[in-house]
This record gives structure tokens, C-alpha cells and sequence, in this order.
């Protein structure tokens, strides 16, 4: 197969229209914003159902509150703001409110990772699958593309309990198509190879895809996993392709603490320790750029992605 | 532990006040055998909540302990979390469980944690203990009514500890601009915190100016008054355009000599010694102090 780059919505955009569509047969879904529902999002269900959007205003910290008291009487919120701004601001209340009584509120955020871009670091928001992950009882996901984006948030509608999804500012890759069906903690193998797996989840999916390519004419072949949900996890399959390779990439716009990589490397070291390698920003925060000038500087990038992939490969020899 | 009383919730009705009185003794009473007890605890600010509790429970919530879901119920919101013994005793005596189980409060697997979980105790409307938090989690329930178009109320019972948080004033700010007439605060104004008198600590100045400058129906009372406190309540059902607060001038400790405005017992239960005198203060006889006692390892 030859891969295509084509650009399609933001997964920011395909959030916003989901909503929409479940707004139309879920009445008890309420959307609230923290004034940022231009850039989330929102605005979409807001001018949709002007009953049941609120925009908070600047208080994250409120914003979580109320969601917790609309969802002990029964209501189904959806709250948003920037990842960094609501998972940070909001995590106690997160914690106390939503995750301790393990009550209905979905979080679902955008302007995650680094192609945020020209913003800067104080925007960019590289900890909140780490943050996320500690909230017990959480569903945690990250999709890659529109279509697994209107897909999970739909989900995470239907699902009962408190779920966080990241979204990212720009347009990403497609990947998948209307009719693709994903479940809540299954992973997806993309492409199936025998030397080495490469893990990544949201926009590092296409650049996994795009590395496997790079590695074939390398003589590598690589299989390539879409890990949509974090938590919990797909062991099953993680712990079936290591066996199969032998050795592990991991790819995301995150830390590489407390997000995928670990879990990927807490599933594995459990049950198939093969040598890991993580593609991810490494203790440091990003800066401002053009988003694609931003990938590039911080290896998240299917080059960068194939290069770690070769190393890893050469671990397993040893 | 001592038989519950009968339940008078109907707002309008006659108020029983010699039936409020003996209920919000045997809740103080309960505060320091529970607290004696467990042998940690918060009874400074247990006490101090006392009558406003006896007065939401015992006459004007719209409740039915045999039916803690039912969804046009009134929601209290117990904001100030370490205060939940006086909590669990109204409770226990307005029929959610049986008073025997008052005595487990944060033992292991008890129901009746440290702080209140919302999961593991009917008739908890919200896990607290986070200070600050309740205000925006009444609002969430103020407009879950009116999205309903119910007219159930929530009261928020919040410490003036809590006023130092920023959330607080988000919430404040938030439910004016929002008129949510349906939100009713009382603020347990104890005038001290954990590590000393609230004006030491982060002085407030007027409480009562900083509500009106957000917007608020604000009504100063003596919190231990019920008949300042019935009074106020009734005032907050009268038609508004806003939403209300109580300032409920209230004293830490209140009941037993020893513990009011003693900041040591904001979070240091009763020793053995105090337990037998603070329960001889409060009128309880002397079979059941020795009882009580003979729990206290």
C-alpha cells in the first residue's frame, strides 16, 4: 500500500460537530466552555442548543465544580478548555469532584502536544495524558484522526462514567473513514510486520505509518499500532506484537513521562520485556513555531520515528 | 446510642422548637461520642454547625431519607467536609441509617469516612473535603433544577475557612451573573481556620460587604439562633432575582465550654477525660458516658 498524506479536519472540529450530533439525541448533554469555545470548539453545540451550552468564563476551576453538581443530578456535561489550562487548573476539583465519586462528566480538551504551535509552551500542553491517567476510574483516549475523533467522543457519550479525550489544534492526517468502527480500549493494528511495533497514539499515528514506509526500503518491517485509549489499555495486543517483534517504538506528542510510553512499558515489562524506545519530548517543554518547524525540532516526526525504530532493532540483536 | 426523633420536614408548617432543640443536643452529643471514639476528628467546627443542620434537616429540606434519589428532593451540599460528624448524626436521626452506626465513624470499612463519600453513604450529596469546591457544586445542581424546570432548592453549608479559596469566588460571581434564586449559602462563620483566627490568618474584613459586591441576597444571623436561623431560611424563599446567603455568626466548639473558640479542637478529638465531660455538660446520662467510655481504647 502507498501512503498518502491527505489533510483532514482537526480533530478539535471533529469533536465540535460530534457534539452536535449527539446533542440532537441526548437531551441531557450539556456543553460547558471556559471561554475558549472558539478554539474548542463548542461554539458548534452552542449555536445548535443555546439551552444547553454555558460558557462559564475564565474559571476552570468553577467550571469542573459545576460539572459535578449537573452530572449527581443526572445531566451528562461535556466540559472544554485548553488541555493545559483545564487539566492543570482543574485537576484537584477533577480529582475530589469527578474521579472520587466516579460521576458522568466528560473532559474533553484541545490544543494538546506541541503543534499548537506559534502560541508557546504556556499553551502547549504536554502532561495531560499523564494527569489524566492518575485520575482513578478515568477513561483516558487520544484520537488521531476526524473520523476516530466523532467515533470516541460518541462513544464516550454512551459510555457511563468520567472519560477525557485530547484534541489537537491543527488538521490532522486521515487516517480512517466514516465507516471504521473502534471500540473504548482496543487498539487498532494499522499494518502488521515482524521486526519491530511501532506504538503511537493521536497525530503520531500518521507518522508511525509514514516511518513503517521509511523502514520497508530499509529492509525493516514494522507493524503499526493506534493506541486511541490510553486507559485502559490494550495488553492483549501490546503484549501479542511484542512477542511477535521483539521490540518496541513509542510515539507521542507527550512527555514520555506518564503517558503512553509508560503504560506501553508497565504492560510489557509485566508480561514480554523486549527493548523499548520512546519517541516524546524528554523533561522539556517546547517553545513557539510553526507547528511542522515544532515536529521537526523535537523528533516527533516519522524520520525521527524510523531512526529510534533502527535502534531499537539493533538492541534486540544484542 | 440515644433513639432518633421524629422528622418534621415541611417548610410552612408549625416549628417544633422544644423537638429542634433536643435534636440538635443529641447531635452535639453524638459529635463527641463519635469523635471520642474514633480518637480523630474535627469537633470545633462540627459543633459550630450544628443548629443549621438541625434546622435544614428537621424541618425545611424537602427530603425522604427512605428514598435518598428521589429526584425533586432539596441538595445540601456540605462544602466544609471535616465538619461531616454533625452531618452523619443528622443523618442518622433523620432516618437515612441506623444511629448505632454513628459509633464506626473512620473506622476501616465504614461507612462513615473522615471526610464524606458520596459512594458509600446514602444521603451524601457530594464527596467533600477539598475546601473551597461546594459553592460551584451547588451551582451545578441549581442549574440541573432549572434546566428541569424543577423547583427543587440547594443549600450549600460552607465554612468561612473556605472563603479564602479562589474557586469560592468564581462560584460567587458565577451564580449572580447566572440569577440563580434557587441557590441558597449559609456560611458557618466560626472565625477561625486550622492554624488560627480567620483575621489573623487571611482577614476577610466584611464578609457581608463582599457577597452584596457580587451580587447577593446577603442576611447576617447568630447561627446557633433558631429562631434567627428559621427566619432566614423563610427570607430565602421569598421571590428574588439572585441568589442568597446566610452569614451564620457562629462559635467553634459551641456546647461545651472547654471547646468554644478553642482552636485546639479544630482538629483534635476528645481525650477520654474531655469526652466524659463534655458529654456531662451536654446532659447525657451517666450509664451511657460510661458506655461511651468503655469504647475509648
Amino acid at each position: 500500500m502507498s501512503l498518502e498524506r491527505k489533510m483532514g479536519m482537526a480533530t478539535r472540529d471533529a469533536y465540535g460537530k460530534a457534539l452536535v450530533e449527539i446533542g440532537q439525541i441526548n437531551p441531557d448533554v450539556i456543553v460547558m466552555d471556559a471561554d475558549l469555545s472558539k478554539s474548542t470548539k463548542t461554539e458548534f453545540f452552542g449555536k445548535a442548543f443555546p439551552d444547553r451550552f454555558i460558557d462559564i468564563g475564565i474559571q476552570e476551576m468553577n467550571l469542573v465544580g459545576i460539572a459535578t453538581g449537573l452530572a449527581s443530578c443526572g445531566k451528562i456535561p461535556f466540559i472544554s478548555s485548553f488541555a493545559c489550562f483545564l487539566m492543570c487548573k482543574g485537576y484537584e476539583q477533577l480529582r475530589v469532584g469527578v474521579a472520587f465519586p466516579h460521576l458522568n462528566v466528560k473532559v474533553v480538551t484541545s490544543h494538546s502536544g506541541i503543534s499548537v504551535g506559534e502560541d508557546g509552551a504556556s499553551q502547549q500542553s504536554v502532561e495531560d495524558l499523564a494527569l489524566a491517567a492518575t485520575l482513578v476510574g478515568f477513561v483516558v483516549m487520544s484520537p488521531s484522526d476526524e473520523f476516530q475523533t466523532r467515533a470516541l467522543v460518541k462513544l464516550a457519550a454512551s459510555y457511563k462514567g468520567p472519560v477525557y479525550i485530547r484534541t489537537g489544534r491543527p488538521k490532522a492526517p486521515v487516517i480512517y473513514n466514516e465507516k471504521t468502527s473502534f471500540e473504548i480500549g482496543k487498539g487498532i493494528l494499522l499494518r502488521s510486520g515482524k521486526d519491530v511495533t511501532l506504538v503511537a497514539t493521536g497525530l503520531m499515528v500518521f507518522e508511525a505509518l509514514e516511518a513503517a514506509e521509511n523502514l520497508k526500503i530499509k529492509g525493516i518491517d514494522a507493524s503499526v499500532v493506534d493506541i486511541h485509549t490510553i486507559k485502559p489499555i490494550d495488553r492483549d495486543l501490546l503484549i501479542k506484537e511484542a512477542r511477535k517483534t521483539g521490540a518496541v517504538v513509542v510515539a507521542e506528542e507527550h512527555l514520555i513521562w506518564g503517558g503512553l510510553g509508560s503504560a506501553v512499558s508497565q504492560a510489557l515489562s509485566q508480561a514480554c520485556p523486549v527493548p523499548v524506545e520512546f519517541v516524546g519530548l524528554d523533561d522539556t517543554y517546547a517553545e513557539s513555531g510553526r507547528p511542522d518547524e515544532l515536529l521537526e525540532k523535537y523528533g516527533l516526526t516519522s524520520k525521527n520515528i524510523a531512526s529510534v525504530a533502527e535502534k531499537v532493532v539493533a538492541r534486540k540483536s544484542k | 446510642m440515644t433513639k432518633s426523633v421524629e422528622v418534621s420536614n415541611r417548610p410552612g408548617q408549625k416549628i417544633d422548637w422544644d423537638s429542634l432543640s433536643r435534636t440538635a443536643l443529641l447531635i452535639r452529643r453524638d459529635i463527641i461520642k463519635m469523635l471520642g471514639i474514633a480518637g480523630s476528628g474535627h469537633p470545633g467546627g462540627s459543633l459550630s454547625c450544628t443548629d443549621i443542620l438541625t434546622l435544614l434537616y428537621f424541618h425545611f429540606l424537602r427530603h425522604d431519607p427512605k428514598n435518598p434519589k428521589w429526584p425533586d428532593r432539596d441538595r445540601l451540599i456540605f462544602s466544609k467536609g471535616h465538619g461531616c460528624p454533625a452531618l452523619y448524626s443528622a443523618l442518622a436521626h433523620a432516618g437515612y441509617f441506623d444511629p448505632k452506626m454513628l459509633l464506626t465513624l473512620r473506622q476501616l470499612g465504614s461507612p462513615l469516612q473522615g471526610h464524606p463519600d458520596v459512594r458509600r453513604l446514602a444521603g451524601i450529596e457530594a464527596s467533600t473535603g477539598s475546601l473551597g469546591q461546594g459553592l460551584s457544586v451547588g451551582i451545578g445542581c441549581a442549574l440541573a433544577a432549572r434546566l428541569d424546570k424543577k423547583d427543587f432548592l440547594t443549600y450549600v453549608i460552607m465554612s468561612d475557612g473556605e472563603l479564602n479559596e479562589g474557586q469560592t469566588w468564581e462560584a460567587a460571581m458565577f451564580a449572580s451573573f447566572r440569577k440563580l434564586s434557587n441557590l441558597i449559602l449559609i456560611l458557618d462563620m466560626n472565625k477561625f481556620q486550622l492554624s488560627g483566627a480567620t483575621k489573623e490568618i487571611l482577614d476577610m474584613h466584611s464578609v457581608a460587604d463582599k457577597w452584596k459586591s457580587f451580587g447577593w441576597a446577603v442576611r447576617e444571623i447568630d447561627g446557633h439562633s433558631h429562631k434567627e436561623l428559621a427566619q432566614a431560611i423563610e427570607w430565602t424563599r421569598s421571590p428574588k432575582n439572585e441568589p442568597s446567603v446566610i452569614l451564620a455568626d457562629t462559635v467553634k466548639g459551641k456546647g461545651v465550654s472547654f471547646m468554644e473558640h478553642n482552636n485546639h479542637f479544630h482538629g483534635v478529638a476528645p481525650n477520654k477525660d474531655e469526652t466524659a465531660r463534655a458529654l456531662k455538660e451536654l446532659g447525657e446520662n451517666d450509664a451511657e458516658i460510661q458506655r461511651i467510655l468503655g469504647m475509648i481504647p
